[in-house]
């Protein structure tokens, strides 16, 4: 069966926390998505999501806390806001837009982190891997 | 060529039985950029941390990879065990193959998998990892306290008396907060008040306290160590300098509305002190409420002031304070009575709440500690009591339990039976718990010697009769319904978190939990340290609890900020923005997306410049940048894209 690869950007203080909830929770879940931890999900620049498709990402996972929760203030609004402009270049380029996911996730939400982690491993499942012809797009 | 060295760590049979360790050490052995790989049992156990010691030291390593667990459990150790092996610190990172790996996944090839490619992405950054200095800042020794209840009198005191300076903050004309309001607390029966207030008096007489009372926090910036507050002082309407506390103004005023601190069994006037022991001992205008303020005349108050104190005019104060620490003592509510409806909250005007009763009890109270129902003012003889009104109810309420509502619902049922003989106290309850110590104790000297009757089971519907109040319930260790007709009804309401705590919180940047409380650090390591660092928790703000604990947290909390201040400075974490002065051009698109004004331009440069003291190293405006001029220190765009790629492995 085709397994997804998905590279995850997660900011330290929310999704990254969740997802330990998950560990310390023993909750189980796909092991389709390597975290890639950062301060916040701020830090995330397009351009590292165009270089994860380029490398053989089959999905991203952006992770942030919810809006109004961030460390640093408004970083995920701003995260909100690259990640709606992204998509439209995503959907230009050929690469469905829902391959690229932001949820926000919070410190306490180790199940939700679970839940999403299997739901989109199904869903690229689902979709089969990314085309080859979209992966020769430049960035 | 840097030389790297990787420990993985078998966690006993916590990664071991997940994770093949041994195949992971052997696949890291293959990458030629890894230097040296190995395994051990316990990596954080002392011999564990002499490996990595030793191993730096023969194997001249120039950075390190543990793959371990969270790095928020152990980093800090395996930097420092780096260090005292010659290392830089931010030469050693964490690779988390334990709580986002064996943890989470079953199947054993796959989980292997994973791991070597957490590892190996881990890599990738520490080969790029440069050599840092943490950024030293100085401390301002001086801390802050939000809330004056038990709790923030208590660190408040604590600190003072080691020799710090404080602020207290307090929303309310006074301090106190509930424990004011009580009238003898279990398990000792000792007087509140007579406990309470000489360490009231002590906060407002001590030389290193400064008492900032009916003031609210507006807006705080900073870092541990540096914070600046700004405080609203809010207008009493009296000039608190030179106002002698005398109180004619208060016997003067026409206005007469429910007193808050009396739960609205009798009134206070517009200008008013919230009770007498108050600290300070000054009076505000409430203006909603004035008559002056409403209509433009009356300053009935300001005639009779012998001093010249009242000053309709004044206004709101914001004053600036910078302090080192900051604790939240924020207290708690309880759930408004209006919001039971099946128990007619709010409209059987004998249906009171807790605090209520306290006040009924409190030999300062309205009643004098005489038991009299709202309604007509007779002495009740049968009084029933609700446990749970509101907790314990995911559905319809609140999900958790009070935790303080068996012990003080005990205690008003004995507290009545010693005010009124020939009472008859009923309580019903789902469970009793008496956690703490005497408390079960205290339990059944009501049971068994005070005559209290306790029905397990819960109540349906409270409703109106005549001049009665109709209880509905069961019990169902009897098993059948019951039908009590009482002169009054006690509900022991849910403690919420208070009102504008998840709006403090925003201004703090410190998280609160599912139920709105005040979240800690760590449930069962960090319980006083709010995740955010420099602020720390005291009190009911957190979650429910009783006066000894509030204590306990409160001297905590105090003695983490003492220790904060052991110190001259401190050492911040110095992955923070860096310009490359050649590359940037001046756009200033990272001023605008700095949250926190760090970002400057330098107009003799043209170039936009990172004030080191005040980044917090989130990165936004290194994604912001168009150019790649700034970059985060030891996470800039070439780690991140070399970790993505080491990411998704080979094939
Ligand atoms: C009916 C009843 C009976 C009880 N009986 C007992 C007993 O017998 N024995 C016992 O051990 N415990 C008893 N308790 C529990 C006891 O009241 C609490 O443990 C204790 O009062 C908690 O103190 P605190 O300082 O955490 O909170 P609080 O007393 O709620 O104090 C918080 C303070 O912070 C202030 N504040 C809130 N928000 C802000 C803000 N944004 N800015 C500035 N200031 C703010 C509030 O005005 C208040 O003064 C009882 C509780 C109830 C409800
Ligand atoms: S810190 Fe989590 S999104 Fe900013």
């Amino acid at each position: 069966m085709f397994e997804p690869k998905i590279v995850c950007f997660v900011c330290k203080w929310c999704t990254s926390a969740g997802a330990d909830l998950a560990g310390t929770s023993r909750l189980k879940y796909s092991p389709n998505g390597i975290n890639l931890r950062f301060m916040c999900s701020s830090r995330v620049d397009p351009e590292h999501i165009m270089w994860a498709f380029r490398q053989g990402a089959d999905g991203v996972l952006v992770g942030g806390c919810h809006p109004g929760d961030c460390h640093y203030q408004d970083g995920n609004y701003r995260t909100q806001t690259r990640m709606a402009l992204l998509r439209r270049v995503l959907d230009q380029l050929g690469i469905e837009s829902s391959r690229l996911r932001l949820e926000w996730i919070s410190a306490a939400e180790g199940k939700k982190f679970a839940e999403v982690m299997d739901n989109f491993s199904e869903e690229l499942r689902k979709k089969g891997p990314l085309s080859l012809a979209s992966k020769e797009m430049t960035v | 060529m840097k030389r790297i060295g990787v420990f993985v760590c078998h966690c006993g049979i916590n990664i071991a039985n997940t994770v093949d360790v041994d195949r992971v050490v052997e696949e890291l052995r293959k990458d030629p950029r890894i230097t040296h790989a190995q395994s051990y049992i316990y990596m954080c156990s002392d011999p564990g941390q002499e490996l990595v010691r030793d191993t730096i030291k023969n194997e001249k390593l120039d950075a390190v990879v543990v793959a371990a667990c969270s790095p928020s459990l152990h980093e800090l150790t395996f930097r420092q065990a780096s260090a005292e092996a010659g290392l830089n610190p931010y030469q050693c990172e964490i690779a988390n193959i334990r709580e986002q790996c064996s943890w989470v996944h079953e199947d054993r090839e796959r989980a292997t998998a994973k791991a070597v490619k957490i590892i190996k992405s881990i890599v990738a950054k520490t080969y790029l990892n440069e050599s840092l200095e943490p950024i030293r800042v100085p401390i301002n020794r001086r801390a802050m306290v939000i809330g004056g209840g038990i709790a923030g009198i208590q660190a408040s005191l604590d600190i003072a008396n080691s020799g710090y300076e404080v602020v207290l903050v307090e929303r309310e004309p006074s301090i106190g907060g509930h424990m004011a309001q009580l009238s003898e607390t279990f398990p000792t029966l000792d007087c509140s008040q007579c406990i309470l207030t000489p360490k009231m008096v002590e906060v407002g007489k001590h030389p290193r306290i400064k008492l900032m009372t009916y003031s609210e926090v507006e807006e705080v910036s900073g870092y541990v160590g540096n914070f600046t507050v700004k405080i609203r002082r809010k207008a009493p309407s009296v000039d608190w300098a030179t106002c002698t506390g005398c109180g004619e103004c208060m016997e003067k005023c026409p206005v007469k509305v429910p007193s808050e601190f009396n739960r609205g069994l009798d009134d206070r006037g517009a200008i008013y002190v919230p009770f007498p022991q108050a600290v300070p001992n000054k009076p505000v205008i409430d203006r909603d409420n004035c008559v002056y303020y409403r209509t433009g005349k009356c300053k009935l108050c300001e005639s009779t002031c012998e001093v010249g104190s009242i000053r309709f005019d004044q206004e709101d104060e914001i004053v600036e304070e910078e302090v080192g620490a900051i604790v939240v003592a924020t207290g708690y509510e309880t759930l408004p009575l209006q919001r039971i409806a099946e128990y007619g909250g709010g409209e059987v005007p004998d249906v009171i709440d807790g605090l209520a009763f306290e006040r009924l009890l409190s030999a300062s109270g309205p009643t004098v500690g005489e038991v009299r129902r709202p309604s007509d003012g007779k002495v009740p003889k049968e009084v029933v009591f609700v446990q749970c009104a509101g907790s314990r109810d995911p559905e319809r309420y609140q999900p958790y339990c009070s935790r303080i509502c068996c012990m003080y619902t005990t205690k008003h049922a004995m507290l009545y039976k010693h005010r009124v003989h020939d009472g008859q106290p009923y309580i019903f309850y789902i469970d009793v718990r008496t956690g703490g110590k005497g408390y079960e104790e205290f339990y059944h000297r009501a049971e068994e010697e005070e005559g209290v009757v306790y029905l397990k089971g819960k109540v349906a519907s409270i409703f109106r009769d005549g001049d009665q109040t109709v209880v509905w319930g069961t019990d169902s260790l009897a098993g059948r319904n019951v039908e009590i007709r009482a002169d009054l009804v006690v509900l022991a309401t849910a403690v919420v978190p208070g009102t504008g705590v998840q709006d403090l919180a925003k201004k703090l940047k410190i998280q609160t939990g599912e139920n709105g409380f005040l979240n800690e650090a760590h449930p069962k390591l960090r319980p006083v340290e709010s995740i955010t660092a420099g602020f720390y928790l005291a009190g009911c703000g957190q979650s429910p609890r009783d006066i000894p604990d509030t204590v306990a947290q409160a001297s905590g909390a105090a003695s983490k900020v003492t220790a904060l201040f052991s110190k001259d400075e401190m050492e911040q974490d110095p992955m923070i923005a860096a310009v490359d002065e050649d590359v940037c051009g001046g756009c200033r698109v990272c001023i605008s997306v700095c949250p926190y004004d760090a970002r400057e331009y330098d107009e003799e440069e043209e170039i936009a410049v990172v004030n080191e003291a005040l980044c917090e190293g989130c990165g936004a405006c290194v994604a912001a940048c168009p150019c790649g001029a700034t970059q985060q220190s030891n996470l800039t765009d070439r780690q991140i894209l070399e970790m993505i790629t080491a990411s998704l492995g080979e094939e």
